[in-house]
């Protein structure tokens, strides 16, 4: 009996000894919530940055441009003392011809590729090529800008003479490849989720696989696959480095292949490389490209989420 | 009497199992073709580019001159690099994981951060580069230090940490939280001590891939002005840096092949450490990953 009053004394008497310890600890419990929540804050402010930075330079861009002459002068030439022109519409125009190239490349490839590893490759065939295509993803897009100008490019021109070193050919079709196992994989992870019941189903009633898959897991899966490609897409209209090396500098509106062109990134990286000054012109006029751009990813970004929402099937 | 008509329907499967044959190899071929262009990207790469590749190459530093050009400057620049974006982009994506998987109410702030987040894994990396020559090389006056190429590199791979985090504190067991807390753990207690070291394996291969990204991005630095050939070495934070990317850039530029051999090697180099980080990355994940 006594020992067992010294056990509950001690007990209690441990208790209070770690609830004054407690009292330093506290206030770790109390601050804690506010600094995550601070860092979680950085990157609302990395937003919130890049908007005001963008808006705020475009505006000292507008100060000697008008805004008129951005959105409609059919000349992007910003390189001249005296008769510069300022119109982001040939700039546009390249981003276009890679985008849609890169589209036309990777859309069917990435299709067929997610049909297959969803609909017909065994487990152990898509355990290894699933890996090998995220491989794929992972490069660095020098690299791929590497391949474009010192492998594409040259077997393009044995079979098209006429196409110049530099050209929206070679980075278009080199684009579509990166974005090829994004778009492969997201689909792939949208078809995936279709439930069996529903390919079983079709089967019993005699479709055959390509059916099955055609006809009843893609309706299925379609806001899942239009998603992706949507994503893919704003990749292509983001990426840099394959334009910038393979692409060429010369922005013109023709809607020719063939010759030599300038992204929207590509001209950023262009004027960030040479020695324009900061606070002329030219140096300004990269954030109003680069706020050109950030729209139109973000409205291709938030078009993917409305459509993922939108059209979900639920099952 | 014959409901069905035997040959009619013998007639009509014919040309929809042949369509299924012929799509199922198309399907096929498609997926192979990928994989041919994997293959011949590598083997491209390393027959241009291992004729350089030797400690030589490893241990120089840039020159005009091809023969006696190397990627010193530039490996030791990603070192660099990474030593600013690991720490910084770890703690502030980590953080923000904790806070919205165990303290974030379910309400508009909340959302609205979520929605920010997964919005900003999609803005284009050369955006952030001109958010950092603000910021960081102008406002804050870092200059084209090490400090604002990594910075600005940390806001860039951070969705990608911070998505890594959420799953993998998300994976670990309530059951352990309660079983802390019904130890008489505080909520801190139970994230530091039980939580995060149960999360250890998910966090360290998202923030590896992150890091593989940074180390992989070019476009962010050449907007920030960081110089494409550097013949000298960071001492501190503040100094300039090349990094592998920009000196590939730099050669692939250049117009004569040998130029063109050096920049393969220089990517074989950027690939193995890629190589090497991914592995350790899988090796984390498989070895360390605790199934509840």
């Amino acid at each position: 009996m006594a020992t067992q009053n010294t056990n509950s004394f001690s007990v209690q008497k441990m208790i209070q000894e770690k609830k004054k310890k407690k009292s330093a600890g506290g206030i770790t419990e109390k601050i804690m919530p506010y600094i995550l929540f601070l860092t979680a804050a950085v990157s609302v402010l990395t937003t919130i940055g890049i908007v005001l930075t963008l808006i705020f330079e475009t505006f000292l861009f507008f100060d000697a441009v008008s805004i008129k002459e951005f959105f409609t002068a059919k000349k992007w030439y910003p390189f001249s003392d005296t008769n510069g022109s300022y119109g982001i519409l040939p700039l546009v125009m390249g981003t276009l011809k890679v985008t849609v190239i890169a589209a036309i490349v990777a859309v069917p490839i990435g299709l067929a590729s997610a049909i297959y590893l969803s609909e017909y490759a065994s487990d152990r065939s898509r355990r290894i090529i699933k890996p090998i295509l995220e491989v794929l993803a992972g490069i660095p897009t020098i690299v791929y800008g590497f391949f474009a100008l010192t492998f594409v490019t040259p077997i393009l021109r044995e079979i098209i003479p006429s196409l110049e070193i530099f050209n929206a050919l070679s980075p278009g079709i080199v684009i579509g490849i990166m974005i090829t196992p994004m778009i492969a994989s997201l689909s792939e992870d949208a078809m995936t989720s279709v439930p069996n019941a529903m390919r079983e189903g079709a089967l019993a009633l005699g479709s055959t696989k390509f059916e099955v898959a055609i006809k009843v897991v893609l309706p299925a899966a379609i806001s899942g696959i239009i998603a992706s490609i949507v994503l893919g897409i704003s990749r292509a209209i983001g990426e840099t480095m394959i334009v910038a090396v393979a692409g060429g500098s010369t922005p013109n509106l023709e809607w020719n292949l063939t010759s030599s062109i300038q992204t929207m990134t590509a001209y950023i990286v262009q004027v960030s490389q040479g020695d324009a000054g900061y606070g002329t012109t030219i140096y300004y006029s990269i954030y109003a490209v680069g706020m050109t751009l950030f729209v139109f990813t973000l409205v291709m970004n938030l078009l993917a989420q409305y459509i993922t929402r939108r059209f979900r099937e639920e099952y | 009497m014959n409901l069905i008509n035997h040959e009619s329907v013998v007639k009509r499967m014919k040309p929809r199992l042949s369509k299924n044959s012929i799509s199922k190899w198309i399907f096929f071929a498609l997926t192979m073709f990928v994989l041919l262009i994997l293959g011949v990207l590598l083997y491209r790469i390393f027959s241009q580019g291992l004729g350089y590749l030797d400690l030589q190459f490893l241990q120089s530093l840039p020159s005009r001159k091809p023969e006696n050009a190397g990627v010193y400057a530039a490996l030791i620049g990603t070192i660099w690099l990474m030593a600013v974006v690991a720490p910084v982009s770890l703690l502030l994506g980590v953080g923000t994981a904790i806070y919205l998987e165990e303290y974030a109410k379910e309400n508009a702030i909340t959302n609205f951060i979520k929605v920010n987040i997964s919005n900003l894994a999609g803005v284009p990396s050369i955006v952030f580069g001109l958010l950092g020559l603000t910021v960081f090389v102008r406002a804050l006056a870092f200059g084209t230090s090490v400090l604002a190429a990594g910075l600005t590199m940390s806001l860039l791979v951070l969705p990608v940490i911070i998505v890594a985090s959420q799953e993998a504190i998300r994976a670990v067991p309530n059951q352990l939280r309660e079983a802390s807390f019904g130890l008489g753990a505080t909520k801190w207690q139970t994230i530091v001590r039980i939580v995060l070291p149960a999360a250890i394996p998910g966090i360290l291969t998202g923030g590896i891939l992150a890091l593989s990204r940074a180390i992989g991005e070019t476009a962010p630095l050449v907007v920030l002005g960081m110089p494409l050939f550097l013949a000298f070495l960071p001492k501190t934070f503040f100094d300039m840096i090349t990094v592998l990317p920009l000196q590939i850039y730099n050669w692939t530029g250049r117009p004569q092949a040998e130029f063109h051999a050096l920049a393969a090697a220089g990517i074989i180099v950027l690939l193995v450490m890629l190589i090497i980080m991914n592995s350790i990355a899988v090796l984390i994940r498989n070895k360390f990953q605790k199934r509840y």
